[in-house]
């Protein structure tokens, strides 16, 4: 008859996954040892099963915010796009070949800094006579104050483009150390924060990480040393695109 | 960049069926494909125009499953984040009969690697490279996990009265 049919061969068989000639010879071998077509038939009512189980998740509707984010390209120069995007690629690259997988403890600390950076704006931003330490007309005080007690350049983005401008800001303690609040303010008085902390152990970049609490969002991401984390009590996609901005500035 | 939204919306469906089944819950699956769903988007600039955004998006998804068991079976004092598969993710019509209770049974008892591969093959429909590229395994591998789950699924089941859990007699 046949060569011998293996093991896999019989799963291969119950997934549609054999070429033809090979399917009918496996089929003949059936034929002809009902132990293992008996398997093979149990092999199958397990599969249809489920996937009539699971099958009507996909007709769900899909939750609310379970998207993508919208993304709208801001207007750059041409030649600092593609700077960009260079580096996009050369990060990503880094990034990729680990296939997404970060450190646990990178993603801790990570969330870590979302909690601290919330509760930070939540506390700081409905503030209307002390919202900061140091107002915006010290700006380049501020910097470098902030810069100093951290202990690395700090720079505060310019977010006018977007329709924020700078408040100011304030040092705050973090578990880890010093941390810093930049805090923004938009006409319709819709304040964000960037809360940037130091860790001098860590190093490398992580993409962005979206978390949500009490209304207040919350993207993080680490470049080097510092971990930034934005945020706002606007919706995510809108505050993806001030990220991005952010992002962009303090890596050029 | 509207086409690849379009292409990774395509799959949210998919990617919620997968991550229901791997971790049982169904808000934190949910939460699972939305941290998938940016980080690819974050990273959208990796993937290559006309490959496979369907064994990407799975293998971020199943990297991040991985990263957050990780992070939380090391962190002290909180409870294993073992999947309790109390009830199907679906609830299965009249015409479900015993059998597909006691598979749901018999397969929320499997390990979940082995759940994994099953889930890929046989519910997505994946050819075996591409489920073991998002396993990150070799296919050998993965065809053992296929063997022992479906020996397993299948003991379960003959075995007389049983369907692999308690509940199913009741």
């Amino acid at each position: 008859m046949t060569a011998a049919v293996r093991k896999a061969e019989l799963h291969a068989f119950v997934d549609g996954q054999l070429d033809p000639a090979r399917r009918r010879e496996v089929e003949a071998y059936l034929a002809a040892d009902p132990e293992a077509a008996s398997r093979v038939g149990a092999y199958r009512r397990q599969k249809q099963a489920l996937r009539a189980l699971l099958a009507p998740v996909l007709d769900e509707p899909l939750p609310r915010g379970l998207a993508p984010p919208r993304q709208r390209r801001p207007l750059v120069h041409v030649a600092w796009a593609a700077a960009a995007a260079v580096m996009l690629i050369v990060g990503g690259l880094a990034g990729w070949s680990l296939r997404g997988m970060e450190p646990p403890d990178t993603a801790m600390a990570e969330r870590a800094v979302a909690d601290q950076a919330a509760i930070a704006h939540a506390v700081f931003t409905p503030q209307r006579r002390h919202p900061v330490e140091v107002g915006a007309k010290e700006e380049a005080h501020l910097v470098k104050w902030l810069s100093n007690v951290l202990g690395a350049p700090l720079r505060a983005p310019h977010l006018g483009d977007l329709g924020y401008a700078l408040v100011g800001g304030r040092l705050l303690s973090a578990p880890s150390g010093p941390a810093a609040q930049f805090m923004y303010e938009n006409p319709a008085k819709q304040r964000l924060t960037l809360y940037v902390v130091r860790d001098a152990d860590r190093k490398g970049e992580t993409a962005f990480r979206f978390t949500a609490q009490k209304g207040v969002s919350v993207f993080t991401w680490m470049d080097g040393p510092l971990g930034y984390a934005l945020a706002a009590e606007i919706p995510k996609p809108a505050l993806f695109e001030v990220a991005q901005a952010v992002h962009r500035q303090l890596e050029n | 960049m509207s086409d690849m939204r379009h292409l990774i919306v395509d799959q949210i469906p998919h990617l919620r069926r997968y991550a229901r089944a791997l971790v049982g819950d169904r808000a934190q699956a949910d939460d699972l494909v939305q941290d998938c769903l940016e980080r690819a988007w974050s990273r959208m600039h990796l993937w290559t125009v006309g490959t496979n955004i369907r064994a990407w998006l799975f293998t971020i998804l199943h990297n991040l499953h991985l990263n957050a068991a990780r992070k939380h079976r090391n962190t002290p004092g909180l409870v294993p984040l073992e999947t309790t598969f109390t009830e199907p993710p679906v609830r299965p019509t009249q015409e479900d009969q015993l059998e597909v209770q006691q598979v749901w049974q018999a397969f929320s008892a499997l390990p979940e690697p082995q759940r994994a591969a099953l889930l890929l093959i046989t519910v997505e429909e994946m050819s075996y490279e591409e489920a073991a590229g998002v396993l990150g395994i070799p296919v050998g591998t993965l065809m053992s996990r296929i063997h022992r789950g479906r020996e397993r699924l299948r003991r379960l089941m003959d075995a007389p009265g049983a369907g692999g859990g308690q509940g199913v007699e009741q």
